[in-house]
């Protein structure tokens, strides 16, 4: 090639001959490699990779590069090699001659290596906080969130990591981690003021920058147990929604390369996504425990054995995500000691759905609870819960059913009052299923409420049944659409003699809710109230006072 | 059953042995089929007295005679009532059970992230519309004897109420139990929801399949024949947390063609065209009563409902089996069990253009004329 064309390349140009000797270098080629001039060896005048690609590639003979018994071989141009000169980086494509002769050209790539491997780094980074997101975000459970940070970070940022909980009473939460370990949740007797800059971001001044520490100044609670030796520290705030969510601890053992600034901005970059997972999960355990505990006074009772007579309820709410509505029941026992003192039952329907329906539902139920001394007058009842009913600014209205019963010579006795409600079934021994004449008004609509008390005796396994008018209109069915009806919860009834009262409700809720076929529904309640068949010999399972004999 | 280590073995051996469970079982039945909780009670407790462990006692005698519940009722010695009652009696014999220990000392202390102070916390549960609670009972009371945190949520979870608990109570694991193919999809549903916030999920009961097949199909961490297994599984080795991003269709990819949502949205139809279809080709229909048509249209419901799920899971034999199991307790009814094939022949007319259908109609016919009548199963809850 000719050398007045080498000389203007506009990359640098080095060629040498088959024995090793510089023959020629552009003004470029110069610059960059100053020992280097026509005439000198190339060992020792250029890097070593580059001399040591130069004799590999002139070594070989030079009749097996081209083809056996060709006159004239043309320049052929071979792999291209990389290496460093001075603080930068070059690819270098040899060309070799039909002289021996092979010419370098040296390509820069340094900005192009740096932008790779800077990509690269931000790929895997972006990778890791998608996963981390996912990961994060995916619970709302605070402890699964807080060990999920601490593992995440000490896979990922350092060596081992410390989430400090935001200080509640007395000494620190944390969670810590160790690179492939499990985290370890510990409660530690100390303040956080003793480690620089934990404070702060405990207590998530705005904006708080990543702080380093002196490894040797750490307090010892810090550091893992079998750690070893920490060669850095870098406290992160955790932010949360607006308030802070604690702050993690990033630490590397002594033989590895401390934290780069860089490394710190990625710290910071992981923290803000878990503290705002972490302030999310706290959050919603704050509402959840709220809700659970405003909960615990809608939600139906669990009913047991009452002085001989067995008591039973079951209720399921219209919308899926609910647990209250507008269905309530409640069974208030006689007092354990008063002989032949009645239980009250009590099971009603408030007009609407959900929750605010539900709260209505404890209202009543309250007022209902206060009433109790005088049920044995259950018009008197119904009366008062009426009046109280309309001078509240409530506008809904309530159907309900009023159960008074007691044991008496091995049979229940019964008294029945329906307020506007479906009237009780009562399953008899042959199976036939009776509706009790009992009739009324509903509650809290009219200025006076009025209601036809019936009484009633259950023999041994006899069976009386409340119910909502969720049950038989509970539409669905094999060809959808049909109404459950009276006639089938009679007919379903009939087969539930001599069976105790948990399995008639569960027996009715059963084939109400398969019924529907997962459509949509009403709040369905059924309560039992049965007279057992068999003598209670024992306290076993009961919560009752236990011995009676028929 | 495995062979690498269980829980602790009690110290002496014990003078109850498997005659004993077995005897324990046989005379438990006997209270059970007529009701008389006090004589369960008697039973129970004295077998336990006698030296008989809990888990022994759950999984060997209450266990047992849950399992021959099923079986009379399949071979129609039992209605669905009498089931129901020897269902509650059964429950309340696990109550008994689990009322003589101690309060779970663990339910007030803070939550842990290792698994240093016991085997861990678990959430028990049903899946929504499955009302068979015992077994899942039985393995809640199972793994509590064996130190676990269990929190029991019963019957029919819906999976918004599960999902809510598990981010309550961040369980280790969640036990998932369903009796009735039908479930599948509800079950699907609960798996993916678990396992979408992180948590492994264990399932088991009947509508998995004997072998836990459908278990596998449906993306579940683990599967177990029953509670004893599942146990043994737990304690050998915690679940993994899944891995997020984890799509229910990734697991059935054949939904994407459609025929289950829409068969399953027309399945109301389907059942009139099928109980109308019947009686051109089965005059004994005609003379049938209001009852018996009613009962007709819940069986061809539960024939649709079957074929919804097979067509939901892809398998033949989801399909096949419930045919040939319907046909042995039709049979054992006194009902005849020859009206099946002309009701899979209106069905295979009303959905012609769904092919995925009528491959799996087609199978359970050639079944039903192939063979004899297998005898009958437990396993569902369907029919009467």
């Amino acid at each position: 090639m000719k050398r007045s064309a080498l000389r203007l390349a506009p990359y640098p140009v080095l060629v040498a001959d088959a024995h090793g000797v510089v023959r020629f270098l552009n003004d470029t080629a110069s610059a960059l490699l100053p020992r280097a001039r026509p005439g000198a060896e190339v060992t020792g005048a250029v890097p070593e990779w580059l001399a040591t690609a130069h004799q590999n590639l002139t070594s070989v003979p030079v009749g097996s590069r081209t083809g056996a018994g060709s006159a004239v071989t043309a320049p052929s141009v071979s792999a291209a090699i990389r290496g460093e000169i001075g603080e930068r980086s070059f690819e270098a494509h040899p060309t070799c001659e039909e002289t021996g002769e092979v010419v370098w050209w040296l390509v820069d790539d340094t900005d192009h290596r740096l932008a790779r491997r800077a990509l690269h780094m931000e790929r895997e980074r972006t990778a890791f906080l998608g996963d981390a997101s996912n990961a994060l975000l995916s619970s709302l459970n605070l402890a699964r969130c807080t060990a999920t940070t601490a593992r995440l970070a000490a896979g990922h940022l350092a060596d081992a990591a410390l989430v400090i909980e935001p200080p509640a009473g007395r000494g620190l939460a944390m969670v810590s981690c160790t690179r492939d370990g499990e985290p370890v949740r510990r409660q530690v007797g100390v303040e956080p003021d003793l480690v620089p800059g934990l404070p702060e971001a405990l207590q998530g001044f705005p904006p708080v920058p990543s702080r380093w520490i002196d490894p040797a100044a750490a307090p010892a609670w810090i550091v893992p147990e079998g750690f070893g030796t920490v060669g850095s520290i870098v406290v992160t705030p955790l932010p949360g929604h607006g308030v802070p969510a604690g702050a993690l601890v990033l630490l590397r053992g002594a033989d590895q390369a401390p934290f780069t600034e860089n490394e710190e901005v990625f710290a910071r970059l992981f923290a803000a996504r878990a503290g705002a997972a972490l302030s999310a999960a706290r959050l919603y355990a704050e509402q959840s425990s709220i809700t659970e505990t405003l909960m615990r006074e809608l939600l139906p009772p669990v009913l047991h054995d009452v002085s001989g007579v067995e008591f039973a309820g079951a209720y399921r709410p219209a919308a899926e995500s609910e647990r209250v509505g507008g269905d309530f029941y409640d069974v208030h026992p006689a007092p354990a000691d008063a002989e032949g003192q009645e239980s009250l039952v009590i099971l009603g329907d408030v007009c609407g759905k959900g929750l605010e329906a539900a709260v209505l539902t404890g209202k009543i139920r309250n007022t209902l609870h206060a009433l109790l001394p005088m049920a044995d007058d259950h018009q008197r009842v119904l009366s008062l819960l009426n009046g109280a009913l309309l001078n509240s600014h409530h506008t809904r209205f309530a159907t309900l059913v009023l159960a008074s019963a007691v044991r008496h010579a091995g049979s229940v006795r019964l008294r029945l009052t329906s307020a506007g409600h479906p009237a009780p079934l009562i399953v008899r021994g042959d199976g036939h299923v009776e509706e009790a004449r009992t009739r009324g008004t509903l509650v809290g609509a009219l200025p006076e409420a009025t209601a036809v008390t019936v009484e009633a005796s259950l023999a041994p396994g006899e069976t009386c049944v409340l119910f909502t008018d969720g049950i038989t209109e509970a539409k669905g069915g094999p060809l959808g659409g049909d109404l459950y009806g009276e006639e089938r919860l009679h007919s379903a009834l009939s087969q539930c003699t001599g069976m105790p009262a948990a399995a008639v409700v569960e027996h009715i809720q059963m084939l109400a809710s398969q019924w529907v076929r997962g459509g949509r529904h009403d709040d369905m309640a059924v309560v039992a109230i049965t007279a057992p068949r068999n003598n209670h010999l024992s306290a076993v399972g009961g919560r009752g006072p236990g011995r009676f004999t028929a | 059953m495995s062979t690498s280590p269980q829980h602790p073995a009690p110290a002496c051996p014990s003078p109850f042995g498997e005659a004993e469970l077995r005897g324990a079982a046989e005379k438990l039945w006997e209270a059970v089929s007529c009701g008389d909780e006090y004589a369960a009670y008697g039973v129970v407790l004295g077998a336990r007295s006698a030296g008989a462990d809990d888990e022994s006692l759950l999984l060997d005698v209450i266990g047992t005679v849950q399992r021959k519940v099923g079986e009379e009722w399949a071979a129609n010695r039992m209605s669905v009532a009498m089931e129901h009652a020897a269902t509650a009696v059964n429950d309340r014999m696990i109550a008994a059970l689990a009322a003589r220990h101690a309060p779970d000392p663990a339910l007030g202390r803070p939550e842990r992230v290792t698994r240093e102070d016991g085997p861990g916390r678990i959430t028990v549960a049903c899946v929504d519309g499955e009302w068979h609670a015992l077994p899942a009972r039985l393995l809640a009371e199972v793994l509590r004897l064996r130190g676990w945190h269990v929190d029991y949520l019963g019957a029919q979870v819906p999976t918004p109420h599960l999902i809510g608990h598990v981010h309550r109570t961040g369980p280790d694991a969640v036990a998932l139990s369903s009796s009735l193919a039908t479930r599948l999809p509800a079950a699907h549903a609960a798996v993916t929801a678990c396992q979408a916030v992180g948590v492994p999920v264990l399932v088991g009961g009947a509508a998995f399949c004997d072998d836990g097949r459908y278990a596998r199909l449906l993306g579940a961490d683990a599967w177990a024949p029953d509670g004893r297994a599942a146990a043994d599984l737990l304690a050998r080795s915690p679940l993994k947390p899944p891995l997020a991003g984890h799509q229910p269709v990734d697991d059935l990819p054949h939904l994407v063609d459609q025929e289950y949502t829409m068969v399953r949205r027309d399945s109301g139809r389907l059942v009139k065209a099928a109980l109308a279809g019947l009686e051109d080709r089965f005059p004994a229909m005609r003379s049938y009563t209001e009852r018996q048509r009613q009962h007709t249209a819940e069986d061809l419901g539960h024939i649709v409902d079957f074929l919804v799920a097979a067509l939901y899971m892809d398998c033949e034999q989801l399909f096949t089996r419930f045919l040939t199991w319907t046909a042995g307790i039709l049979t054992a009814r006194g009902v005849p069990a020859v009206s099946l094939t002309p009701a899979l022949d209106v069905l295979e007319t009303e959905l012609k253009e769904f092919p995925r259908a009528g491959r799996l109609i087609n199978h359970a016919r050639q079944a039903l004329n192939g063979s004899a009548v297998p005898a009958a199963r437990s396993g569902s809850g369907v029919l009467r």
